[in-house]
């Protein structure tokens, strides 16, 4: 099992805090992984928040073939950050040879291109880049777009911060969103590409649980985007649902539970709006969830989202002061960050709830 | 001595009567039974001889007399369907009938009469195992995923009937943070996953029939099950177009357009829209043929409904003036959605077959989005009539074909665009929610069944041969017969209440099999949770094998 979690803070903390919110959680998990998705960077990113960053990680061969592939579209270079490792130790990790975030200026053609023609082009770089590596196995790309960074790795998550310097502050990255999850061992395989937090072009999911119409959820997402790729974890579908319904169809965010956990007929037959959601029901009934499962989720404008399973069969607490909020699987995690909250302001999210945590850190429960 | 070795004998027939006159009686309820005047009643000449002893040792005594008996009429009209009634009846246990294991009955039927040999029932080749259990629910949900509580969780047991849209063809728009409906989209209902198949009052008795309709309206209104049945061809009594439950009734139009008449002049005075139009192109049964209703069912009552007169009713095979899918789309569609103003899903029934694909991608490429449902019927479907040629020897088995059509759908991205409704031997084992599960997964929106409401209804035809009269009007069991003193058998309360309970039973099965793959809702096409321990199976369907 998997122990996800997000912090949203008004100022920028060190991913070191990712660490500290997972390791009291270490119980739920079995230490095969972990997963770091950093949205709104500051420390030496702070400077490049304009500029798509490239996170990749794989062997020497990677890095050339990702160089000669991205000045062959234009872009140019503007900055490169390559993770310090620590290799002293005998640590319970599969390393590889390296781990770079490269900032980018954009292609010179692209100078008065719209937001949409940057993503697009972001997109299929990332996704030529990915088949490009995936060849030979030389690497992993894993995010490519402005002001994000992701890093993933398979192993013990205490060993993985230790490998990469992130307890203390050494490594000056920083971000306002953090989102983290431990465990990268699938159902189906232990593949890098599996570990959630996923990101596609400014969205980002992690989910705990299981989902159990995967295959419907598969075979339906996967003609609707060039973007909805990989699959190799059922999670993934989460991230491609809500893109779906939030940037492609533009629904309010509201019924991206309706789409997931769409409530009973009957329940739906004594609602005003009983119209909309049964169309909605009908039209996607294919991108219904019907397993256990708790989902976060952050949208392009910082907004935090979380919605659970129909039944709630999941654990998930959401907790704030009145600088960090944070979603996380367990309480315990909370503590150790927040350890002066009111707990009594604590929300155990309920199976048909949305909670939407904006920039000012206001929470607010929708009902279904 | 000289006698004709060319009519018929006893040992060709298919059903043998084995008589133990010592032990009968002469009560004659045998012979009244016997919807097919199968036996009779008849006089044998005895001659008993004697031994008496006396005061000179003994005599002998021959004393010859006439005895009654019951005897088997052999004929190609009357012969025995081994349906079981003598039996049932006899006090003493003195009469039976025994299959013939020869199969010479058809040679010697159509060399008589030069007819083909006409029955109803299923094919009788039903030999081999089911595919549907060569399945199994192979996905159980443990520890990651619990299982559910099949008497605790609640289940929402639902299935839709009406054409879907696309997620982005939704004609919604935005307005305050809150989706709106902008204007007309295609119906849709939301149903029960399964719907009691077109068999009409004709091909039933009137007291079946309304046995069925008043187990539909129990369910839907008292137990919550939105079952649906669909009436067949040949319309239903204006009293019920003009009721409330219509709202529980498919109609059907079929190629002879029978009952349409009534049903158009109805349409006024309707208290409430029916559940649905089906438009019958063809049936598992007997793949490209049309309905078959012998005159001797034709009776007086059948003739009100479906405005004709007294003869065989023979729906030709195909609807006249429709030579395509797009023209069938545009005429027939077209005017049955119109006549209901697009408040009717409208949906089509064809028999699978090879081409059943190129059909359904046809429709669901239909740009009016105007087909509501696709229903396909699979040979192993049953029929009230048809000739037996068709019956064995015609059709196409329905799990490959549905697993087709839905991989078809899903390859265009349109799976559940238009709702697929598979029939054919579905609860042939006498399981529906075992094999209705089952084809869920595989990608059908629901299933439709026929002969498993007859035999609850307590038809005793069965696959090997056994009765499969229902097109003689003699229906021993008052299910497929109009004859009033036959139709008297069949109890409408008790029948009513045997479907509602085997629904409602049913409905506690499909809950079991939902609560250990985890689902609450319906699993369609979710093939992950099958395997097949047949290699073939598995590879054919694209499901997992185990053995
Ligand atoms: S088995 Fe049926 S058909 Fe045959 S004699 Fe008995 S009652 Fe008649
Ligand atoms: S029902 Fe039995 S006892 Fe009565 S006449 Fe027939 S065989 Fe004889
Ligand atoms: S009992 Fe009636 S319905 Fe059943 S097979 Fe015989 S004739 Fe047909």
């Amino acid at each position: 099992m998997c122990r996800i979690g997000a912090i949203k803070s008004q100022h920028y903390i060190h991913l070191s805090a990712t660490l500290k919110l997972m390791r009291s959680q270490q119980k739920g998990y079995d230490n095969s992984g972990f997963a770091i998705v950093a949205q709104d960077l500051g420390g030496i990113f702070e400077k490049y928040k304009n500029f798509p960053i490239l996170s990749l990680a794989g062997n020497n061969k990677a890095v050339e073939i990702t160089e000669k592939y991205t000045q062959s579209l234009g872009f140019s270079k503007v900055f490169q950050y390559k993770m310090e490792v620590n290799n002293n130790e005998k640590l319970n990790i599969e390393p590889l040879e390296n781990y770079i975030f490269i900032a980018y200026e954009y292609p010179k053609n692209y100078e008065n291109s719209t937001k949409e023609q940057k993503e697009n082009l972001l997109l299929d770089t990332r996704l030529k880049l990915r088949e490009l590596l995936s060849e030979n196995d030389d690497g992993y790309v894993y995010s490519f777009y402005e002001n994000v960074i992701s890093l993933k790795e398979i192993g013990s998550p205490v060993d993985i911060g230790k490998y990469f310097n992130l307890f203390g502050d050494k490594v000056d990255i920083k971000a306002k969103i953090l989102t983290v999850q431990c465990r990268q061992n699938t159902n189906y395989d232990i593949v890098r590409y599996a570990a959630h937090p996923f990101f596609l072009s400014g969205y980002t999911t992690l989910t705990n649980g299981e989902n159990t119409f995967y295959e419907k959820n598969k075979l339906a997402l996967k003609p609707l985007y060039k973007g909805y790729i990989g699959f190799e974890s059922d999670s993934q579908c989460f991230l491609y649902t809500l893109h779906y319904a939030h940037k492609i169809l533009k629904w309010p965010i509201e019924y991206y539970k309706h789409i997931l956990t769409p409530l009973s007929w009957d329940e739906m037959q004594a609602r005003e709006d009983k119209e909309v959601l049964t169309r909605i029901r009908m039209s996607m009934a294919n991108f219904e969830i019907n397993g256990p499962n708790a989902t976060i989720g952050v949208l392009p404008d910082g907004t935090m989202i979380n919605v659970m399973d129909s039944k709630k069969l999941r654990p998930v607490v959401v907790a704030k002061d009145k600088d960090i909020a944070i979603i996380t699987s367990e309480i315990t995690g909370v503590n150790e960050l927040l350890p002066n909250r009111d707990i009594n302001k604590d929300i155990y999210t309920n199976e048909r709830e949305t909670i939407v945590i904006d920039n000012n850190l206001n929470i607010k429960r929708i009902k279904q | 001595m000289k006698f004709n070795v060319n009519t018929i004998s006893q040992d060709a027939l298919p059903w043998i009567i084995e008589y133990d006159s010592s032990k009968c009686m002469l009560c004659g309820k045998c012979c009244a039974v016997c919807s097919f005047q199968a036996i009779k009643v008849d006089v044998q000449k005895r001659k008993k001889i004697q031994a008496i002893s006396n005061e000179n040792g003994f005599s002998i005594d021959s004393d010859q007399k006439a005895i009654p008996v019951i005897k088997q009429v052999i004929d190609e009209k009357h012969f025995c369907r081994g349906c079981g009634m003598c039996t049932k009846v006899c006090p003493n246990g003195a009469i039976k009938a025994r299959r013939n294991k020869t199969e010479i009955f058809g040679t010697r039927y159509r060399a008589k009469t030069a007819q083909s040999v006409k029955r109803g029932g299923r094919n009788n080749l039903h030999c081999e195992k089911r595919t549907l259990d060569k399945i199994k629910v192979g996905r159980i949900s443990q520890m990651t995923d619990p299982s559910l509580d099949a008497l605790r969780h609640t289940f929402d047991i639902r299935t839709n009937l009406g054409r879907i849209l696309s997620p982005d063809k939704l004609n919604f728009s935005v307005c305050e943070n809150e989706l709106k409906i902008n204007g007309n989209m295609p119906v849709n209902t939301s149903i029960y996953p399964v719907i009691i198949s077109d068999m009409s009052i004709g091909a039933l008795s009137p007291r079946m029939w309304e046995a069925i309709a008043i187990a539909v309206a129990y369910l839907n209104e008292v137990k919550g099950i939105p079952i649906r049945m669909c009436t067949g061809e040949g319309g239903i009594p204006d009293r019920l177009l003009k009721s409330r439950y219509l709202k529980y009734m498919i109609l059907q139009i079929a190629s002879g357009h029978f009952g349409w008449n009534r049903i158009v002049n109805a349409l006024e005075y309707m208290k409430e829209d029916p559940a649905g139009i089906l438009i019958k192109i063809g049936q598992g049964a007997k793949p490209g043929d049309g309905g078959l209703l012998m005159a001797q069912k034709n009776v007086r009552l059948i003739q009100e409904i479906r405005g004709v007169p007294h003869a065989d009713l023979l729906s030709p095979p195909n609807h006249q003036g429709l030579y395509s899918i797009e023209e069938s789309v545009q005429k027939m569609f077209l005017s049955m959605n119109c006549a209901f103003k697009f408040r009717v899903p409208v949906a089509i029934k064809v028999a699978a077959s090879s081409t059943s694909v190129s059909v359904y991608n046809n429709l669901l490429r239909d740009p009016y989005n105007i087909v509501g449902g696709f229903f396909i019927d699979g040979m192993e479907g049953a029929t009230g009539a048809a000739h037996e040629i068709s019956l064995n020897h015609t059709g196409h088995p329905i799990v490959s074909k549905l697993r087709d059509c839905y991989l078809s759908a899903v390859k265009q991205g349109r799976q559940g665009q238009i709702p697929i409704f598979a029939g054919g031997g579905i609860g042939m084992n006498g399981n529906l929610a075992a094999d209705t599960f089952k084809m869920l997964c595989l990608g059908a929106n629901g299933v439709i069944i026929g002969k498993l409401i007859l035999q609850i209804a307590g038809c005793v035809g069965n696959d090997y041969g056994k009765c499969n009269a229902c097109n003689t009007g003699c229906c021993p069991v008052g299910i497929t017969t109009q004859n009033p003193k036959l139709t008297q058998r069949l109890d409408i309360d008790t029948v009513a209440q045997n479907i509602a309970n085997y629904i409602i039973a049913s409905d506690i099965e499909l809950k079991k099999l939902l609560a250990p793959v985890g689902n609450s809702s319906l699993p369609i096409g979710r093939s992950d949770a099958l395997i097949s321990v047949d290699k073939n199976v598995a590879d054919r369907l694209n499901i997992q094998y185990a053995c």
